[in-house]
């Protein structure tokens, strides 16, 4: 039932981007330009040096919400874009998302009272810290795993389970910030940039619950895979 | 007050067989149900049950069943094995070959050990925000139960009430909303 509903290779990349725009966002994440035209979706990866079955499936699981990809699914997919694509996630949400975030929690945080800005302020140094701590976690141990075992290396220093111990969630203290934004700021700021950041935290919570998803449902599965055939 | 059950389950023969089962129970509201997770998440925004109880099979997408901000128990409904591992995220579990009372039992016990949460009011209670504040300062649970004579787990169940209510989890974000709302001084802070 739901595998009918998903995208296939032969469709117009413009096509899937006119029914979900919000796919844009991936396309520089997953290695492709703009200004495809109306080439197909396997003609576009193929020239942008991308897998076409990979591209779908992240395509698949943003657009998706029930969609959970098989292992057999996973396995039978060409992953060697994946830590990449995740790597270049992470930059995404660091240098362009929460920058924008700040941006506007700056301009409200002068509209309010006393130590009250700096406290907002605060509450948000905290969580891009604790978010850059953990991505820097992942790109330190996680990923260069993934690289060796790819690469047909044993890797011991190193398992998936510990990944899976440590895996924190980055996205409650948006949502956190959400709730203070949009319902306990005092009336006085009431302006564009109240509105403007409510859209950019329902974004990056959006984005990081799919990005999350892959990393549980798509990255987990296919090294621990990975490490038993290594090991055997 | 009634406490809402909402049926994720694609047999309607069992659906029917629940229904049976529960019609003379005037404690439990059986919600429209559901024969899969399509439109759960949408369901649980509009319908707000008490009580999810849902065919383990089904479940394609765990998070949407705890990502949701009404406390909720989730009770597993299963008719064949399914490894105990698998069932050890639910709240309880019903299999349709208990006895009626059985059945009525397990999910009185879910629903007596929530907390409760329709009540209208979403301001915070006195004693919510002399939790609150106290939390803002922060002290930990221990502390907090201490200073105001309580227990650890009232003081949890405050926690869960607040949190329930402001819809903020962490201590930082209850930190910021505990200052807009005048309920603790700048200078008490650090």
């Amino acid at each position: 039932m739901m595998k009918s509903r998903l995208f296939s290779s032969d469709g117009r990349l413009s096509d899937l981007i006119t029914a979900h725009p919000s796919l844009l966002t991936l396309l520089t994440r997953l290695g492709v330009s703009l200004g495809f035209g109306d080439r197909s979706i396997a003609d576009v990866c193929e020239s942008s040096g991308v897998d076409t079955g990979f591209f779908l499936l992240i395509c698949n699981v943003y657009t998706f919400n029930n969609y959970v990809p098989s292992t057999p699914d996973i396995l039978g997919t060409d992953m060697t874009g994946l830590v990449p694509y995740l790597e270049k996630s992470h930059r995404y949400y660091v240098d362009k998302r929460l920058p924008h975030i700040e941006r506007h929690l700056d301009a409200i945080a002068q509209k309010l009272e006393g130590r009250l800005g700096q406290v907002l302020i605060s509450f948000f140094q905290e969580y891009k810290r604790e978010v850059e701590e953990h991505f820097s976690h992942e790109e330190c141990n996680v990923f260069p795993h993934i690289r060796a075992l790819m690469a047909g290396e044993r890797d011991t220093t190193y398992n998936i389970g510990m990944f899976l111990h440590t895996h924190s969630d980055i996205e409650g203290k948006l949502d956190d910030l959400l709730n203070i934004v949009f319902k306990y700021l005092p009336p006085q700021v009431d302006d564009d940039n109240v509105l403007d950041v409510v859209y950019d935290i329902l974004r990056l919570s959006e984005d990081l619950k799919k990005h999350t998803f892959i990393e549980e449902k798509i990255m987990v599965p296919l090294v621990k895979h990975l490490e038993q055939a290594i090991l055997s | 007050m009634k406490q809402r059950l909402l049926i994720v389950e694609p047999s309607e023969v069992i659906i029917e067989g629940l229904k049976a089962v529960l019609a003379d129970q005037i404690r439990f509201k059986v919600l429209e149900p559901l024969a899969d997770m399509d439109v759960l998440e949408q369901r649980l925004m509009a319908a707000r049950p008490d009580i999810l109880l849902i065919n383990p099979t089904v479940i394609t997408d765990f998070t949407v069943l705890r990502s949701h901000h009404q406390p909720m128990a989730v009770v597993a409904l299963v008719y064949q094995y399914v490894e105990r591992d698998a069932l050890k995220n639910f709240d309880a579990v019903v299999d349709i070959r208990d006895s009626r009372p059985a059945i009525i039992e397990t999910l009185a016990q879910v629903s007596v050990s929530q907390v409760d949460t329709r009540k209208d009011n979403y301001e915070l209670t006195k004693r919510e925000t002399a939790v609150l504040v106290q939390l803002a300062q922060g002290k930990t649970n221990k502390e907090i139960a201490d200073a105001l004579n309580v227990s650890v787990h009232t003081v949890i169940s405050h926690r869960k009430n607040i949190t329930h209510k402001t819809g903020i989890k962490s201590v930082a974000g209850l930190t910021v909303y505990a200052m807009l709302n005048n309920l603790i001084n700048e200078n008490s802070l650090f």
